[in-house]
């Protein structure tokens, strides 16, 4: 095949295609062959490029220009300014606020507001093996600091870094090692968290499955800048090949002489192991993970002291987060100054997010601290498919809040959140559409809280069963004056009392909840009314007698025999034995079944005495 | 069968949650016994009433017979926006069992977990230590087929 | 290994081996083998494409794995690499899919574009 000398790369992901690429390219073909240059020009159709509102968008290579809004009329000027002329159709390039044109491909947000460090080698390399590590520069970092820096040289060089641990609680990562290495101990340990149980995250296992050997020369400078010997990585037991992978790796290391004794040719001896969890999420907590280790149960034990003055079998030691030592080798290969020119004044550096729920690209992706919500959902994230619009997302999955669309440019640092009711945690981000019912979401991350607390505590055991009682009770018609009112004040007083982090953030979906959408709340409660239609005891299933042709084939889809009618005079459900099953819904050829919120009758009034 | 994951483990007691991952992946029913957990008390010395503690704590442990495949769907929040309850009724009706539940034939226990960590293709669930995707009806349906078709 | 010195020795050679030019291969098929990508079918893709590659005979195609690139909406993805060209990135691939982009792209040189996500240089 002749080589090309253009590759033109067409976006045909749907939005795309609807707003009429398809048609672009036949213009485009029929040019190119008028101009005879089609044999000289390659053009590809490509999946989604992502700024999905200026499509039809494509790309121009080898300059890499991207054109966007381009109608079938700019083709013919299009192919003979750029294709035959050589310059650039500055009319259709990408602007930005300030009208100045974007060129290249990394200058468009959508790209350009990735910056990979933790992440970097992540889909790159084989993380089997050693060698392309360290092709790309690994083990370098733990070499040099080994011979040419102290300790506290080392802990220096992290604290001006301004990393804040990314394991959820946002500690400077700097002070922490710097207490546990004043500690005087003859053992001390390092142990890389990787417990990874919030729901929506998925961080810490791709960097584990993807780049296992940067975790590890993480984990080795942190014992190096505290003094440990030994290191181990406690990896929740739902993640198999994060496990594999790690493990593979320790003993590539161990065979390339990089862990084990007097490591390049210094006085650093270290060892490193792998231990598993057994399936409860609050052995993320570091005392409970530490009891974990230890072969006990995983209850959390209260703070001060803290791991760092005595931890593992009373040693003192250090627990990082994955995501936490896999910015350590950047950090020191390109400097403490590097790392925090980016981000915001009290948020360095770049963070991992998860995206998941509603949002177009799902997946991971990282950018420096304090980029815009918006930012995040709409130009990295592609929007919200469907056509549905946007609702809310949530942050810190169980432990966090929700945000609305007035937050949508909030900026993504530990204290911004923090004012609008938040929190950063692990990076977990769920994206939510108008289809969702805030309330019923709620319920369902107490009921995850619920479930995984270890009962310790009685504020925590005692009181999120409290606030899950009042939730169920909401969800299924029988909410009460005065529970908002219960729901906040038992919250308040679980943030307080509690123990552990669990318990101490386990009320804020509520609260947040209520604290955004606390309409919701009053038209469950005082409407008996889902406004979203999800909880099923708040609406109700209604046949539209129009449309309804009488084949009767919802009647014999319910279970309750609750649809009776004839082909004359159509069907119609009995609200009051309807069980919300939906199987009418989906038999029904007509499509005349409608959900509609409300519960569609007048109860006779014995909610009280159920619940009174 | 307990002697070689025994002679894997050095008898002190950090070793409990291995030793305990290994007998319950040993036995054909994935569960541990309570025969097992008195040769595990033997073995590392320490009381039966600890053992239970520490089973009854981790939810991956089970005191109770289950099927040669265990599949743990996840319910958490985004696998939940994404449809997992649809999934969770379309699962049991076809394997006529309940959650918890373990098939007649004894090839399938249905089970409900929190994230697994695949949040990007919710909704998902794991089969032994198998992950599946982007679930739909009838990908559940082939994927049980195809599992059936091999025992 | 002892010293940095032989760690840039090693690093050194692992970027020349990692360099198609130098080595008997042409071509290089990278497959995502997270959990993700394993979820959405990467293994049986990575059967497939080993299996195309051996009953075609391509002693110079190389398979390997990655971790994930974040694109989870788009798994299994794979990248197809080429010294001196674009790399291609395909998504949501099938084995049917992986046996055209071989039959296409790797036999015939022609980039299946109805499966590209990004091509880059
Ligand atoms: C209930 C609970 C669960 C937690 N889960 C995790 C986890 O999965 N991974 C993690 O790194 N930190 C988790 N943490 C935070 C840890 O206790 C600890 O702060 C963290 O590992 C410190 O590492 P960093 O400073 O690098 O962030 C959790 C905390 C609580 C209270
Ligand atoms: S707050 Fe909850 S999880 Fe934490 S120790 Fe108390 S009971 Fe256990
Ligand atoms: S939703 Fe279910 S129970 Fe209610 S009318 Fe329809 S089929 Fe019957
Ligand atoms: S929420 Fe289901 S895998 Fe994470």
């Amino acid at each position: 095949m002749p080589s090309k000398r253009t590759d033109i790369l067409l976006c045909c992901g749907s939005e795309c295609v609807s707003a009429g690429s398809l048609k672009i390219k036949a213009k485009l073909l029929e040019e190119l062959k008028k101009q005879d240059i089609a044999e000289e020009v390659n053009i590809i159709e490509t999946g989604c490029m992502g700024p999905c509102d200026s499509g039809p968008v494509m790309m121009v290579y080898p300059e890499g220009i991207f054109y966007r809004n381009i109608s079938i009329d700019d083709v013919s000027e299009l192919v003979e300014e750029h294709l035959i002329k050589g310059r650039p159709l500055t009319r259709l390039m990408m602007r930005d606020i300030n009208d100045k044109v974007f060129t290249k491909v990394k200058e468009i947000p959508f790209y350009k507001k990735q910056i990979k460090v933790a992440l970097e080698n992540c889909g790159y390399i084989d993380p089997e093996k050693i060698e392309e590590y360290i092709a790309f520069g690994g083990y370098e970092a733990i070499g040099k600091i080994l011979i040419e820096n102290s300790p506290q040289e080392t802990i220096d060089i992290v604290s001006k870094s301004g990393l804040r641990g990314r394991g959820g609680a946002g500690y400077p990562t700097g002070e922490k090692w710097q207490f546990c290495y004043d500690q005087q101990s003859e053992e001390k340990y390092v142990i890389c968290n990787a417990d990874e149980g919030d729901p929506g995250s998925f961080i810490d296992r791709s960097i584990l499955e993807g780049d296992p050997h940067r975790v590890l020369e993480g984990m080795m400078l942190a014992a190096y800048a505290i003094g440990a010997k030994k290191g181990y990585f406690y990896i929740r037991a739902e993640y198999p090949l994060a496990i594999c992978r790690i493990k593979k790796a320790i003993s590539l290391a161990y065979e390339y002489g990089l862990l084990g004794k007097n490591i390049f040719e210094t006085e650093f001896c270290f060892e490193a192991e792998v231990r598993t969890g057994a399936g409860a999420f609050v052995c993320g907590e570091e005392t409970a993970l530490i009891a974990s280790i230890e072969g006990r149960r995983g209850f959390p034990n209260s703070k001060p002291p803290y791991p760092a003055k005595s931890g593992l079998w009373t040693s003192p030691t250090v627990v990082n987060n994955v995501e936490t030592l896999a910015n350590f080798s950047a950090i020191f290969n390109k400097g403490a100054e590097w790392f925090a020119s980016m981000g915001t004044e009290s948020s360095k550096g770049t963070k991992v997010f998860a995206l998941s729920g509603d949002v177009k690209n799902t997946g991971l992706v990282e950018v420096p601290m304090g980029v815009t919500m918006r930012e995040l959902v709409y130009e990295i994230g592609g929007g919200i498919p469907d056509g549905k619009s946007f609702k809310a997302v949530q942050l810190g999955g169980p432990s966090g809040g929700c945000l609305t669309s007035d937050h949508l440019d909030t900026k993504i640092d530990y204290e911004s959140l923090k004012a609008v009711g938040t929190m950063l945690g692990s990076g977990g981000v769920i994206v939510m559409n108008e289809d969702n019912c805030m309330v019923n979401l709620a319920k369902f991350f107490l009921e995850f809280s619920l479930e995984e607390s270890c009962g310790k505590c009685t504020p925590c055991r005692v009181g999120l069963k409290q606030m899950y009682e009042i939730m169920e009770r909401i969800t299924s018609g029988a909410g009460k004056q005065g529970d908002i009112e219960e729901l906040e004040q038992l919250g308040k007083n679980i943030c307080e009392l509690s123990l552990c982090g669990l318990g101490q953030s386990a009320p804020n979906p509520v609260l947040s909840t209520i604290r955004y959408f606390r309409h919701e709340y009053e038209s469950h409660i005082n409407e008996k009314n889902c406004p979203t239609k999800v909880c099923s005891h708040l609406m109700h299933y209604l046949i539209d007698t129009d449309k309804c042709n009488g084949c009767g084939l919802c009647s014999i889809k319910c279970p309750v025999d609750c649809i009776p009618g004839n082909r004359e005079e159509k069907y119609n459900i009995n609200q009051e034995d309807c069980v919300k099953c939906g199987n009418c819904m989906e038999a029904c050829p007509e499509s005349a079944i409608n959900k509609i919120s409300g519960i569609g009758f007048i109860p006779e009034d014995d909610s009280d005495s159920i619940y009174g | 069968m307990y002697e070689k994951i025994f002679n894997k483990y050095s008898p002190e007691k950090e070793n409990l949650i291995y030793i305990l991952h290994d007998i319950q992946d040993a036995n054909p029913q994935n569960f541990i016994s309570e025969d097992a957990v008195q040769k595990v008390s033997e073995y590392l010395k320490i009381s039966i009433s600890h053992i239970y503690g520490v089973l009854t704590f981790y939810s991956m442990y089970s005191t109770k017979p289950r099927g040669k495949n265990v599949i743990r769907l996840c319910e958490a929040p985004p696998c939940f926006l994404k449809g997992s309850e649809r999934i969770l009724k379309n699962l049991c009706k076809i394997l006529n069992v309940k959650v918890g539940g373990t098939t007649s034939d004894g090839l399938f226990t249905v089970e409900l977990c929190a994230c697994l960590g695949i949040c990007g293709n919710a909704p998902v669930m794991m089969i032994n230590e198998d992950v599946y995707g982007d679930l739909t009806d009838e990908k559940v349906e082939k994927i049980i087929t195809e599992i059936k078709g091999r025992a | 290994m002892k010293t940095l010195d032989d760690l840039r020795k090693i690093r050194k050679k692992a970027q020349q081996e990692m360099k198609l030019r130098e080595s008997n291969n042409r071509i290089k098929i990278v497959i995502s083998m997270g959990t993700s990508g394993i979820a959405m079918g990467a293994r049986e893709v990575m059967k497939a494409i080993l299996d195309e590659v051996s009953n075609r005979n391509l002693t110079d195609v190389l398979v390997t794995q990655t971790g994930e690139k974040g694109l989870s909406s788009m798994e299994p993805v794979i990248d197809v690499i080429e010294e001196g060209k674009q790399t291609v990135t395909y998504g949501n691939i099938t084995t049917e899919k992986a046996r055209k982009i071989i039959a296409e792209h790797i036999v015939n040189g022609k980039v299946v574009n109805d499966f590209v996500i990004t091509v880059q240089s």
